[in-house]
């Protein structure tokens, strides 16, 4: 569980956070949403321990990961795929792989065969180098990494940008299988709201660095003004 | 056979290997550091003859040969780390012209301070193997106990270097934090301590280059300015073979060594340093990124 209270971050005199409250269940997906620009980035960022808060709490269970370098953040179990999904081009799939293993204490082997199993398409390519694979590959390479290392918290950053609605769909479906067959606790950063919001059990809707919505997904998708004014669904 | 083994092109071709490996070290040990770091040390021959002093000048007569290597190594090891951690650490993001003043500054400050404490005045080094040519039918062959000693040893390390980054841990963590530090980071990766440990194994590289090319009996000897030369070699050969290619580099550098000694022979000694100069400008006019780096291949 991740509980994360009167956070506030900055960039110089701008504030990319404001004063944002509300935890993420363990087993439950945590849809955070909102356009370009509210703190969505910024908020997974703090977590991981790249950007230190100005103020407030951000905790893990009951350990505060405010002030913990971001490799230790990692070694306690959080898995964090970038936006941009981060994976090495220069590495194989197999080598990005075995980095993301490394710091766990996990079976390698074991681990490389779940994830060929999860996503047959690594499988097939694992001697390829990462750079060569579609955007959707890439996605799924970055995503088994993060899950190779067995971890308890996800954080996903726009995992759908720039991927075909197929690609996007499995790819939900991906997420919402790994958190009915696991304690796995997500945080989803998500424009695509829509998406985001037919899987999430829970929605936080960020506009300018405040926390304009923290309710069940169900609630947030049935809003007529967050869906017009904040997540530009219109029907 | 026997004469065209103790030939004039095999003579120039044994001589220029031996040099040859001593740029390509030179060469890897710069490409280790702008790899990981970014950063162009003007002070890697400066490091490691350092180092070679604590080993075999503090400790002359007291340790043999080999002691006085693991010294030496011990201490291109403390220097490089330290030298990364106190250092260049505050240097990573700065405009280059940072770490290029600071490091060309600590390459002045390491010479005026070695020669303050051990003099100008060249040390020979003990000779673990005979720096005399073999003979063969009556011959002299361009092959020595000690330059095939050099040779072996520099092909040795170069050979684990790349192991290490090939096929280990570690090497696996050393090669991601220089591609994409934030990522490993996010995965676990400790890149503070792996950058130092960079550091830490380009100046070990260094240091065994340093004791070769120290030693050997027809060597002037170890002075502060022992690798100035070869530093500037070393230079070349890893611009040829591209900054972000160590085998590109450790190529270059047995090519422009054995370049060199053919132009040694064969036109003039004095024109050695222009030949390598005319070379590392086609190359870079032909190939800007160097020779063998790959124009995909580039820090994340």
């Amino acid at each position: 569980m991740i509980t994360i209270d009167d956070l506030t971050v900055s960039f110089g005199a701008v504030q990319a956070l404001r004063h944002v409250s509300f935890v993420a269940e363990t087993g439950k997906i945590t849809a955070v949403l909102g356009a370009n620009g509210a703190g969505k980035t910024t908020l997974l960022r703090t977590i991981s321990g790249l950007k230190e808060p100005k103020t407030g709490t951000i905790r893990m269970d009951e350990r505060s990961l405010v002030g913990k370098r971001t490799e230790d953040i990692a070694r306690l179990g959080i898995g964090h795929v970038p936006e941009g999904r981060g994976v090495i081009g220069e590495f194989t799939v197999e080598e990005n792989l075995r980095l993301g293993a490394m710091m766990a204490k996990v079976n390698l082997q074991r681990g490389l065969e779940e994830q060929y199993v999860q996503f047959p398409v690594l499988g097939e390519r694992r001697k390829q180098h990462a750079a060569k694979l579609s955007g959707g590959e890439r996605q799924m390479l970055a995503m088994a990494r993060a899950l190779i290392a067995k971890p308890s918290v996800l954080l996903l950053d726009e995992p759908s940008l720039g991927l075909a609605p197929l690609v996007t769909a499995q790819l939900m479906h991906t997420i919402q299988a790994l958190c009915e067959t696991s304690d796995l606790t997500v945080i989803l950063v998500e424009q695509n709201a829509r998406s985001a919001l037919r899987i999430a059990h829970h929605a936080v809707v960020l506009h300018v660095g405040k926390a304009v919505a923290n309710d069940t997904a169900e609630n947030v998708a049935a809003d007529d003004n967050l869906r017009q004014y904040y997540l530009g669904l219109v029907e | 056979m026997d004469p065209f083994l103790t030939s004039r092109i095999v003579s120039d071709i044994l001589g220029g290997l031996t040099n040859g490996v001593t740029y390509g070290m030179v060469a890897l040990s710069l490409v280790l550091i702008w790899r990981s770091t970014g950063i162009l040390n003007f002070a890697q021959g400066a490091m490691p003859m350092f180092a070679t002093y604590i080993g075999f000048v503090v400790f002359a007569g007291h340790l043999d040969y080999w002691a006085c290597v693991g010294i030496s190594v011990l201490a291109a090891a403390a220097i490089g780390g330290l030298t990364e951690r106190f250092l260049v650490r505050g240097l990573y993001g700065k405009p280059e012209i940072n770490p290029i003043v600071v490091m060309v500054g600590f390459l002045i400050v390491l010479e005026a301070v070695a020669a303050a404490i051990w003099s100008t005045t060249p040390k020979s080094l003990p000779n673990p193997f005979s720096a005399f040519d073999w003979h063969l039918a009556g011959k002299p062959l361009t092959l020595s106990p000690f330059t095939l000693y050099e040779i072996v040893t520099a092909l040795v390390v170069m050979i684990l270097v790349a192991a290490l980054f090939r096929f280990t841990k570690l090497g696996l963590q050393l090669r991601a934090s220089a591609l994409a530090p934030e990522v490993s980071r996010l995965l676990g990766v400790r890149v503070g301590r792996l950058l130092t440990l960079g550091w830490m194994l380009a100046t070990v590289v260094g240091v065994i280059t340093t004791i070769l090319v120290s030693g050997g009996g027809f060597s002037s000897g170890l002075t502060p300015q022992v690798m100035d030369g070869i530093f500037a070699y070393g230079f070349i050969a890893a611009a040829i073979g591209g900054l972000e290619s160590p085998v590109g580099a450790i190529i270059a550098g047995v090519v422009l060594g054995i370049v060199n000694q053919f132009v040694d022979d064969f036109v003039n000694s004095n024109a050695v340093i222009i030949v390598a100069l005319v070379v590392l400008i086609v190359s870079l006019m032909i190939r800007p990124s160097g020779v063998f780096t790959k124009s995909a291949q580039r820090r994340v």
